[in-house]
C-alpha cells in the first residue's frame, strides 16, 4: 500500500495543530503507520506554518516534498498557493475563503494576488473552497475554523464520520465537544 | 502500548523508564519539549535551570550524587555547556548521565547551523542518533546503562525533524529510578592536573572500547540488499534514503556517531561497488571514511547546507522530478512577526523613531529586526546585547553612549546578560540596557525562568528582583517603564542616554499570550476621521491594515493594547 501524504497550511496560531493531533490520533485508531511533522518556535509567531501528516503500511519519511501531497488543507488562500507546487497530480485543495494580510502586504511592500484560487483552479487544480471561518462561528467560535475544515476535508478520506466525531471526542477538551462536533458537521455538509 | 509521539516526547519516556532521577535544562528551540514532557512526571525532579551550563553541572551533581541524571538543550546552548562538557568526559559519571542536544539543520529557529557531532569528537564522549521517535525512546532509555557502563556521559543527538516529528512508539516497562552510593573519590572527581593526567588515557582507553562496541552493537545496522550501491547514512538522512531507495541500495546506518566504527565501515566497503555518505550539514562520517583511505561521494552531491528530504535523494539517484503546478501570481512572504499587542512594539518604535543604535539579543524580540521597525543592529548569541554594547561604546566613546542601546528579555538576562552587566558596571562604560521584561520565557512556547516566580512545574517559589539585582551589580539608575505608554517609554530612553552613567530600563509588561494577561476590547477605526496619514501602520501591528484608503483595525487580532491610538493625531481610533 502506497503511502498517502497531507499537508496542513495556515497562519501561525490559526490551530492547525489541534488538526493534525486530531488526524494523525485518527489513523493511528485506524490502524495505519503515521508520521506527523510539526513546526514549532519562531515560525509559529504569525508566520506561514505546515505541517505534514503522512501515513500508509510502512512511512519512513516525516515530510512531504513537491508534487506529492495527496491532499492540501489550507486554512488560508493565500498559504494555498504558496503551497500548491507541493500538490501531486490529481490530488486536491480545501481551502478557506478568509484572506490574512501578511506583514510586506500590510506595510504596502507587496500586494496580495487578487484571484490567487482562480488561477489555479484555471490551470486545472481541484479546488475544494469554502468560508470556515462563517461556519466556525456559526458553530459558535471563530476558533473552530480547524474543525470545521476538517468536516469538509473529511470526505477525502477512507473514513467513516463516526470514526472523525469519535476522534474529536479524544483529542478536544470536554466543554469544547459539543461546539466542536457542530463544526465538523457544517463543514462536512458543505 | 502504542502511541504517536513526538521524538522529544519519545526522549523524555525513553528517559523516564531508563530510571531518570534529576533532569535539568534550559529551553531551546527544537529541544525544549523533552524537559516539558519529564516535568509532567511526579517521580522526577526537574527544573528550568538559568542557562545550558548550570543545566549540565546540576546533572553532573545528581550523576555525583548517584542518581541517573540529564539536561537538554539546542545546539547552540552546548556551547554554553561545553567548559563542563569536556571535563565531564574525564571524570566520568556515578549514576547515569544523557545530555541532549538539538540540532536546527535549515536554521528553522536558530541562529545559527551547527553541527554537534564535532563536540562529542572533540570532548570525546560517544553519541547516540536516533531516526524516529522509537529509535528516541530506546536510544535515550538504553543510554543510561552505556553511560554507567563506559564511565562516561552520553549525548544524544536530535535534529528538528526527529525531535518534532510525531511517529508510532511502543515503550517498555520502566526500570524504576535508583540512586547508588556516594563514595568521595578525589582521583576521580578533582580535575586538577595531577589528577586529570591520569584520567586523560583513561578516557582514550574508554573511546577504543567503544569503537570496538561501534563495530557490533544494536546502534549501527547493516542491510544487505545491493552489491551495486552502499550508502553510509544516520538519522533523518536515513528515512529520506529508505523512502527512495528503499531495497534497492544496501545501506549502513549509524546511530552511533560518536566514535564511528572502522572495521564495520571497511567490510561495508568492501562488498559494494560504489559507496555514498549522506549526512545533513558536516561531512563528519565522510571525513571518517576518507581517513580510512575509502573513495566516496558525499558533499560533493549532498549539500552541506540545509535540510535534505525525499527530493534531495531522488535528485541525487535521478529518479525524476514530480510534476508540479504553481500560481502565476508573485507570492507575497509570511515571515514571522510580533504578535498584536505585543509588549516590546512599543519600545521598539520609540528606539527607531529616535534612530537609536540596538544591539539585540536572543527571544520573540529578534523580531524587531524586520520591517517596519528595522530596530535592530546586531543579534549574535544570548546575552551579547550587553556585553556587545560595552564593547560598542567602548570603541567609540561618549558620542556612541548618547545613542545606543542593548535590548534583552528577562529570560535572555538571567541566562547571561548579568554577567554583561557586571562588566558594564566595573569596566565603566555609560551604557544603557534595556531588559524588555515580558515576565516568561517567550519565543520557546511560555517557559517560567527565575524572575517569574514560578517553577517548571507552575509552583510558586523564589522571585528574582529585577531592579534590586541591577542595583547589586553595579548600575545605580534603574527604573521601570510600561511599553504601552510611548510617552513614558520616549523620556525614559532620552534621559538614560543622556545620564552621564550606566542604567538599566526595565520595560515591563506580560506576554499577550499568557493566559493571565486579559485582553481590552479591540479599537476601531472611525474611518471619517481617520486622514489616511498611516502613521499607526508604522510601528508594524497585524492588526491594522489599510482599506479601502482608511486604516482598519481587524477586531479578531486586535487587543486593545492602545499604542496605536497614541500615534493617531486626529483621534480616528478608538
Amino acid at each position: 500500500m502506497k503511502t498517502t501524504s497531507v499537508m496542513i497550511v495556515g497562519v501561525g496560531g490559526q490551530g492547525s495543530l489541534l488538526a493534525s493531533k486530531l488526524l494523525g490520533r485518527l489513523l493511528v485508531d485506524e490502524g495505519y503507520d503515521v508520521k506527523v511533522s510539526e513546526v514549532h518556535g519562531m515560525s509559529q509567531r504569525g508566520g506561514s506554518v505546515v505541517t505534514y501528516v503522512r501515513f500508509g503500511e510502512k512511512v519512513y519519511s516525516p515530510i512531504v516534498t513537491d508534487g506529492e501531497a495527496d491532499i492540501i488543507i489550507s486554512f488560508e488562500k493565500l498559504e494555498a498557493a504558496r503551497y500548491a507546487k507541493f500538490l501531486k497530480k490529481g490530488g486536491r485543495i480545501v481551502v478557506n475563503t478568509q484572506q490574512i494580510d501578511p506583514m510586506p502586504v500590510i506595510i504596502g511592500a507587496a500586494e496580495y494576488p487578487e484571484n490567487v484560487l482562480g488561477e489555479l483552479t484555471a490551470k486545472g487544480m481541484d479546488i475544494d473552497a469554502l468560508d470556515a471561518l462563517s461556519l466556525a462561528e456559526q458553530a459558535g467560535s471563530s476558533k473552530a475554523v480547524n474543525i470545521v475544515l476538517m468536516g469538509k476535508a473529511s470526505k477525502y478520506f477512507d473514513i467513516s464520520y463516526d470514526s472523525w466525531i469519535k476522534a474529536i471526542e479524544n483529542t478536544v477538551a470536554p466543554k469544547f465537544v459539543e461546539m466542536n462536533k457542530k463544526a465538523f458537521e457544517l463543514g462536512y455538509n458543505s | 502500548m502504542k502511541k504517536l509521539m513526538i521524538g522529544n516526547q519519545a526522549v523524555a519516556a525513553g528517559l523516564h523508564d531508563g530510571g531518570l532521577g534529576v533532569v535539568s535544562s534550559y529551553p531551546g528551540t527544537p529541544s525544549t519539549e523533552i524537559t516539558e514532557f519529564l516535568a509532567k512526571y511526579d517521580d522526577i525532579h526537574s527544573e528550568w535551570a538559568p542557562n545550558e551550563k548550570v543545566a549540565c553541572e546540576v546533572a553532573f551533581g545528581a550523576s555525583l550524587a548517584g542518581a541517573r541524571s540529564a539536561c537538554a538543550m539546542k545546539h547552540v546552548g552546548l556551547n554554553v555547556a561545553a567548559d563542563p562538557l569536556f571535563t565531564l568526559s574525564y571524570t566520568g559519571v556515578n549514576g547515569g548521565m544523557v545530555i541532549c542536544v538539538a540540532d536546527d539543520p535549515a536554521m528553522h529557529s536558530s541562529q545559527n547551523e551547527q553541527d554537534s557531532r564535532h563536540y562529542a569528537i572533540a570532548s570525546k564522549i560517544p553519541m547516540l542518533e536516533p531516526a524516529d521517535s522509537q529509535e528516541a525512546y530506546s536510544f535515550a532509555k538504553a543510554a543510561f546503562e552505556l553511560s554507567e557502563k563506559y564511565d562516561t556521559p552520553v549525548l544524544l543527538r536530535m535534529c528538528t525533524r526527529i525531535a518534532h516529528s510525531q511517529s508510532i512508539v511502543e515503550t517498555e516497562e520502566p526500570v524504576g529510578a535508583v540512586v547508588k552510593d556516594y563514595e568521595k573519590n578525589p582521583q576521580k572527581y578533582i580535575m586538577m592536573p595531577g589528577n586529570a593526567i591520569k584520567r586523560h588515557p583513561i578516557v582514550e582507553a574508554r573511546t577504543e572500547a567503544l569503537r570496538e562496541l561501534a563495530e557490533d552493537c544494536a546502534y549501527n545496522t547493516l542491510e544487505m540488499n545491493s552489491d551495486e550501491v552502499g550508502i553510509i547514512t544516520s538519522g533523518c538522512s536515513y528515512l529520506y534514503v529508505k523512502e527512495v531507495l528503499g531495497d534497492s541500495a544496501s545501506i549502513l546506518k549509524i546511530g552511533m556517531p560518536n566514535p564511528l566504527p572502522v572495521k564495520l565501515i571497511k567490510e561495508f566497503a568492501q562488498k559494494v561497488k560504489k559507496l555514498y555518505v549522506i549526512e545533513e550539514l558536516d561531512p563528519v562520517i565522510e571525513n571518517h571514511v576518507r581517513a580510512l583511505g575509502i573513495d566516496v561521494v558525499g558533499k560533493d552531491v549532498f549539500s552541506i547546507l540545509g535540510e535534505f528530504s525525499q527530493a534531495t535523494i531522488a535528485k541525487a539517484f535521478k529518479m525524476g522530478e514530480k510534476q508540479t503546478i504553481s500560481a502565476d501570481s508573485v507570492i507575497p512572504a509570511r515571515p514571522p512577526m510580533m504578535c498584536a499587542g505585543c509588549p516590546h512594539r512599543g519600545m521598539y518604535y520609540v528606539l527607531a523613531k529616535n534612530k537609536i543604535t540596538v544591539l539585540g539579543d536572543i527571544g520573540c524580540y529578534t523580531l524587531g529586526a524586520v520591517p517596519p521597525l528595522n530596530a535592530l543592529d546586531s543579534t549574535l548569541c544570548m546575552g551579547a546585547s550587553v556585553s556587545g554594547l560595552h564593547g560598542f561604546n567602548a570603541a567609540r566613546g561618549a558620542d556612541t553612549e548618547k545613542k545606543s542601546v542593548a535590548v534583552i528579555g528577562d529570560s535572555t538576562f538571567m541566562h547571561s546578560g548579568m554577567t554583561g552587566l557586571v562588566n558594564v558596571a566595573y569596566n565603566a562604560t555609560n551604557s544603557t540596557v534595556i531588559i524588555l521584561d515580558n515576565s516568561i520565557t517567550g519565543m520557546t512556547g511560555h517557559q517560567q525562568n527565575p524572575t517569574t516566580g514560578y517553577n517548571i512545574k507552575g509552583d510558586p517559589t523564589a522571585k528574582v528582583d529585577l531592579e534590586a539585582l541591577c542595583k547589586a551589580l553595579g548600575i545605580n539608575r534603574v527604573r521601570v517603564v510600561d511599553p504601552y505608554d510611548l510617552k513614558a517609554c520616549e523620556v525614559a530612553v532620552k534621559e538614560e542616554l543622556a545620564a552621564e552613567e550606566p542604567s538599566v530600563i526595565i520595560s515591563r509588561r506580560p506576554c499577550v499570550l499568557l493566559k493571565s494577561v486579559k485582553p481590552l476590547p479591540p479599537l476601531k477605526v472611525e474611518a471619517d476621521k481617520c486622514k489616511s496619514c498611516k502613521r499607526c501602520m508604522s510601528m508594524g501591528c497585524p492588526a491594522i491594515s489599510f482599506k479601502d484608503g482608511k486604516a482598519k483595525i481587524d477586531s479578531t487580532l486586535c487587543v486593545g493594547c492602545g499604542v496605536c491610538k497614541q500615534l493617531c493625531a486626529f483621534d480616528a481610533i478608538v
